[in-house]
């Protein structure tokens, strides 16, 4: 990285390791993926990654982050490691349904398949290509816009597997679904997952996400997750992004509902060294409600950018997001958020906030919350707000006898709290609540669990 | 002056009114009365020109005039004055302002002149004095920030400054304490002349303490099944709506 | 009450534009198209000093290299900028030095405005300079204001008579290479006005310049140039018109304002340029860049805009916070109707400290419009204590044109504390019935409602402007609803 890369060498430099690689991504790949490989190849020539002057991506130009070395490994068999030996998720009391995935792979050491609600699908994508054709065929690919995304079409060059979820119609997921990604190599890494959760009719389920690095190694994650909310299906998605402060994490989400259906997706970021968040939802049938929390705590040079794109297309439809950031140090944010009301979509209501705390000057928060309405019968506003911890509030605490230290805390917990407590799954929230708590006390700056210290 | 006739009428496909007959003359004091979701809403909505009340048979006359093919401003261009329910906030828009459209609206329709601005807010001063609408209120903007009681005192304000032939007062005295209770009922009081009529609409007999109506009729499941004298509303003060339901079942 | 609604969209999308008349006079006018051969015919035209030529070809030559911008949420057609004529003046005596030497017809053509050049006719409280297409034609009250050593005039004038303080203070606040329209601008301007307050002085009367499009075919190109010594305070105005004509027309202006200590400028623009005919023929393409610099400490400026024309409007009038304690305001109604384009905000960069901004816009939206706020804050890393309140409000009429809020806040300083609210929302039916009621008719009620809502920002306008302000929102809307 010592001469800067032009952004056509950049992305020379993929076209070409993919097709050196074909063969083998092919080999490794899921069916499906392989069939879109060449059509996103031409994709990604034509778009190249986002760029500088690209408004989705004003605050987080990402192409330097493509020009490091990563060794790519197209071939997962070779993974000779015994995950249950080195990770096991230590949230007490979380009572879930686990799967998890090595580099972007479904591991397939501990299948919960047996224990799985009649009919509900846990797989990875390969597997699923083999077992459910006409689900992925009737779902796959349908909802990512890889023509507005050159990094969706980057992904599906190169990813070879991922996550396949199916809840069947009426079914009703009695306890979480957690799927831990882990990150785990001796040397810089670049992933690409590819995931699909289909819920049909009336279903519900609580899935929580969790991401974490093992290693203390450049990983650059760039996943897509596709998700399919049929009539009246019920999902809350927990994600829990807790990364060493070199890795690189683009998650793209693409969730299609129809009506009457209902999402919550909550985001934590607790730790990261770049964070970028796409959460894209469409609202394609009535009274379908989304909402979308998001909080993160930052502090060195760590930079979290979450963009949001609520589709309103379809009438009756409801949207609320909450975003919320704590920085400390040199970091920085951002919030890029977008309601986006069609003409047909009479009768919308939405709102979108979006608060910050900036702890030092040298923080940079940037905030861009956007709505583009084009019907008028809408409720629709936005607010965003930026700055210290309220003065009054605290000169409050303090003439009641609480120390400056502990009267800060509490109102930053105070703040960080109206996200977290959105969490329904019970011991996770807690688990959270511990962990912002001991961030916000500076007692622990570090991914949770971890063994290597960054920095 | 108004004569409504076998009036039925449906909101969303659902049918509130079944067959209204009313009649109510110059001079005369109307309270009609009722349970909750009786329709006694709907009928102040019907009789104002609301859109979204859909008469499916029926006639209103109004001094030997369809009322049901006017628009609502002229409706109200010919007297007919409606207190709302619940008077509607506009943001920015000043009273004083309001108010001073809606009058010359009114005599432009009539064919007189405009008030000039010192005759038009010696009559905003005199009319809220009357009322006991306090002065500041008139400077601020339309209903907002108002509290329930004012809100509903400067619908009786509105009243005594358009003059109307008709005015249909709906539910002006729900929420009130007793002194705006008083005000309200002292402002109609004042109003009533040989020329004018007015319908009370009311859920408590406790309005009708302070205004005394020629006559009483209660509405119940969308009919008007029994009309009186003032002592009907006595009646139903001590005997409670349950009392009516027997009643029609007879 | 729908199909009165339907009347009244239908009686808006065919109301006529109010000043639409071309007038008959004789103009010169250069060659279509651009090089640098045209700048320098403009720039010896007008008899200018090497260092304005020089500025204009560094400008050029900057904008050669430039593209149009991309961002805003507007459907730009391709310009031909070498279909356009760049300069373009009525045939007069360079400097009238009586009414007697006006053109008659030209005095009868701001006359039909409503903007009589004769002194003894005019409002007493505003000294005007107009400018018909590229060039000032009259500057009232002139001697009046040099008593006080206000310098009022047209910029033309000022390059002759005050060179060095146009050689200081122009493209000091927007550089010649600012954005792609402003270097136009620096490229090829012909006129303007230019403002000079000198310390200590407050304007004794409201100053004002009236900017009309005549002639075919032409841009017009002018550029203000505002300057208010310490403790000096002057309140400006702008108005502008077009004739109707069925090609567009592009107007790229440049406005800079320079406030020193404790100076006060308040700029208000009502803007109704021709906005093209109800299928959105015709129209002036509006690419405005205006910019103060609050330089001294304890300085302010205030932009206030009511932006009822122009078929495409690309602007944001905004403030540079240099000086402590500095001040800056945004007071903005803009309406679109028929195929009407707006993108128009505010640009607020803080960087002295103690700084404090205030945004409040009001859009308005009707026909198959599409009306955008777009504003940028920005706290930069040592502007302590910057204090921002942001309002953005949209009012959509009817169900085919659009309403967006693209708010941008950049904030690297903790101490600031920015607020930003927005709401979009329809002008409510129980309103308007609650209107019909007391007797006022649905088109009349929204245009209470409207004057209503827009009231915080038509309040920031001098009287004699709220006025007419109010009046053209009515005749903008007259009455559309949805």
């Amino acid at each position: 990285m010592s001469v800067v890369a032009t952004k056509q060498e950049v992305v020379d430099k993929y076209l070409r390791l993919y097709k050196n690689n074909i063969d083998e991504i092919n080999t490794y790949g899921a069916d499906f993926l392989n069939n879109k490989r060449q059509e996103a190849f031409d994709e990604f020539k034509e778009k190249g990654f986002p760029h500088k002057k690209n408004e989705r991506y004003k605050y987080t130009f990402l192409q330097p982050f493509f020009e490091y070395d990563y060794k790519s490994n197209f071939s997962p068999n070779t993974y000779q490691v015994n995950l249950d030996e080195i990770f096991k998720c230590d949230i007490p009391e979380l009572d879930t349904y686990t799967v998890l995935t090595l580099n972007g792979n479904y591991y397939t050491r501990n299948n919960p398949a047996e224990s799985l609600p009649k009919n509900v699908v846990v797989t990875s994508m390969q597997e699923a290509s083999q077992k459910y054709p006409e689900l992925l065929k009737k779902h796959f690919d349908k909802y990512a816009q890889k023509h507005e995304e050159g990094l969706v079409a980057f992904n599906t060059m190169f990813s070879q597997d991922g996550i396949f979820v199916h809840v069947p119609k009426n079914v009703v997921l009695d306890k979480p679904l957690q799927i831990i990604n882990v990150a785990l190599s001796e040397r810089d890494l670049l992933i690409n997952h590819r995931n699909l959760i289909v819920m049909d009719e009336n279903s519900q389920a609580n899935i929580v996400v969790c991401d974490h690095t093992l290693c203390f190694r450049r990983y650059l994650t760039n996943s897509v997750t596709e998700f399919y909310l049929g009539d009246n299906a019920n999902l809350e998605y927990n994600k829990i992004q807790n990364e060493n402060n070199e890795s690189i994490q683009i998650g793209h989400t693409y969730v299609h509902q129809e009506q009457n259906s209902y999402s919550r997706f909550n985001t934590i970021t607790l730790h990261g060294g770049l964070v970028r968040n796409n959460l894209n939802i469409r609202l394609l049938g009535e009274n379908a409600e989304s909402q979308a929390q998001g909080l993160f705590l930052t502090d060195r040079k760590q930079h979290v950018d979450n963009y949001t794109n609520i589709e309103h297309v379809k009438p009756h439809c409801q949207s609320t997001q909450l975003y919320k950031g704590i920085l400390d140090d040199q970091a920085t944010g951002a919030f890029n958020g977008k309601i986006h009301v069609y003409p047909d979509a009479q009768k919308t209501v939405a709102y979108q906030t979006n608060n910050n705390i900036q702890l030092t000057d040298d923080a940079k928060m940037h905030s861009k919350p956007t709505l583009e309405i084009y019907a008028d019968d809408v409720k629709c506003s936005h607010g965003a707000t930026s700055g210290q911890l309220d003065e009054k509030a605290m000169f409050y605490l303090r003439s009641r006898g609480i120390k400056y230290e502990e009267a800060r805390f509490l109102l930053l917990y105070a703040f960080a709290d109206e996200i977290i407590s959105k969490i329904s799954v019970e011991p996770l929230q807690m688990r959270i609540h511990e962990l912002v708590d001991r961030r916000l006390r500076g007692e622990l700056s570090r991914c949770h669990n971890c063994q290597i210290t960054c920095d | 002056m108004l004569k409504i006739k076998e009036l039925y009428v449906t909101i969303n496909d659902q049918e509130i009114l079944k067959g209204i007959n009313l009649e109510v003359n110059p001079g005369e004091l109307h309270a009609i009365m009722g349970p909750n979701g009786s329709g006694k809403s709907t009928l102040a909505s019907v009789l104002a020109g609301r859109e979204e009340v859909n008469v499916t048979s029926g006639s209103i006359e109004y001094n030997g005039e369809d009322l049901l093919e006017m628009d609502p401003e002229e409706r109200a261009h010919k007297g007919v004055f409606l207190g709302f329910q619940y008077p509607v906030e506009i943001p920015g828009v000043s009273m004083v302002n309001f108010m001073k459209t809606a009058v010359n609206e009114q005599r432009k329709q009539r064919g007189m002149e405009e008030l000039s601005a010192s005759d038009f807010l010696k009559l905003m001063r005199e009319k809220s004095e009357f009322v006991g609408l306090k002065n500041n209120l008139t400077n601020r903007a339309v209903n907002e920030g108002f509290s329930g009681g004012e809100k509903k005192r400067n619908e009786i304000f509105q009243m005594a400054m358009l003059d109307p032939a008709l005015s249909i007062l709906d539910e002006t005295d729900s929420g009130l304490d007793i002194d705006a209770l008083k005000a309200v009922a002292n402002g109609v009081n004042k109003l009533k002349r040989k020329d004018n009529a007015t319908v009370v609409i009311t859920h408590y007999q406790r309005l009708l303490d302070y205004i005394i109506p020629d006559f009483v009729h209660v509405l119940y499941k969308g009919k008007i099944v029994k009309s009186s004298d003032k002592s009907l509303a006595l009646e139903l003060e001590e005997k409670g709506y349950d009392w009516l339901e027997k009643e029609v079942e007879v | 009450m729908m199909n009165d609604q339907d009347k009244v969209l239908k009686e808006v999308t065919q109301s006529d534009y109010k000043f639409g008349f071309t007038s008959n006079i004789e103009t010169e006018s250069l060659p279509k198209g651009l090089n640098e051969e045209v700048i320098r015919l403009i720039s010896e035209k007008k008899n200018e000093p090497e260092f304005m030529l020089e500025f204009r070809l560094k400008a050029y030559r900057n904008w050669l290299k430039m593209k149009t911008p991309q961002w805003a949420h507007l459907k730009i057609p391709e310009i031909d900028y070498q279909d356009i004529i760049y300069y373009a003046a009525p045939k007069q005596k360079a400097k009238p030095s009586s009414l007697d030497e006006v053109d008659p017809e030209l005095l009868d053509t701001f006359n039909r405005l409503g903007i009589p050049l004769e002194e003894q006719k005019h409002l007493s409280g505003v000294a005007v300079d107009a400018v018909l297409d590229s060039t000032s034609v009259k500057t009232t009250f002139k001697e009046t204001l040099a008593e006080k050593g206000i310098i009022f005039c047209s910029f033309a004038e000022a390059v002759q008579e005050h060179p060095d303080l146009v050689k200081k203070y122009m493209g000091t606040v927007v550089p010649a290479g600012d954005n792609y329209f402003a270097a136009l601008n620096s490229a090829v301007f012909s006129d303007g006005s230019f403002c000079y307050i000198p310390k200590g002085v407050r304007c004794p009367m409201e100053l004002s310049t009236y900017f009309r499009i005549n002639a075919a075919n032409t841009g017009q190109f002018e550029r203000t140039l505002i300057i208010a010594e310490d403790d000096s305070y002057v309140s400006y105005l702008e108005g502008c018109t077009a004739p109707m004509r069925d090609e567009n027309q592009l107007h790229a202006a440049v406005v800079e304002i320079v406030a020193l200590e404790n100076a006060e400028v308040k700029y208000s623009t009502v803007q109704n340029w021709y906005p093209g005919d109800k299928n959105g023929k015709g129209g002036i393409y509006n690419f405005v860049t205006k910019r103060g610099m609050c330089k001294g400490n304890n300085s302010k400026i205030s932009w206030t805009q009511v932006e009822t024309g122009s078929a495409i409007t690309w602007k944001y009038p905004s403030c540079i916070l240099r000086g402590d304690n500095s001040v800056g305001e945004f007071y903005s109604v803009a309406v679109t109707n028929n195929h009407q384009q707006a993108d128009t905000g505010t640009k607020m960069t803080h960087i002295g400290k103690n700084t404090k901004s205030t945004i409040i816009s009001k859009g308005i939206s009707a026909g198959q419009s599409n009306n955008s706020y777009r504003g940028l804050v920005k706290v930069m890393k040592n502007a302590e204590n910057a204090r921002n309140f942001s309002q953005c409000d949209s009012l959509l009429m009817g169900d085919k044109c659009g309403a967006h809020t693209f708010p941008y806040l950049e904030i690297d300083n903790k101490s600031a504390i920015i607020e930003h609210e927005a709401t979009t929302s329809k002008i409510g039916e129980d309103q308007i019935f609650y209107c019909n009621q007391r007797g006022i008719d649905t088109e009349a009620a929204i245009g209470l409602i409207v004057n209503g809502y827009a009231k915080e920002v038509l309040n920031k306008l001098p009287m004699e402007f709220a006025v007419e302000a109010q009046k053209l929102l009515q005749i903008t809307l007259e009455g559309s609803v949805g």
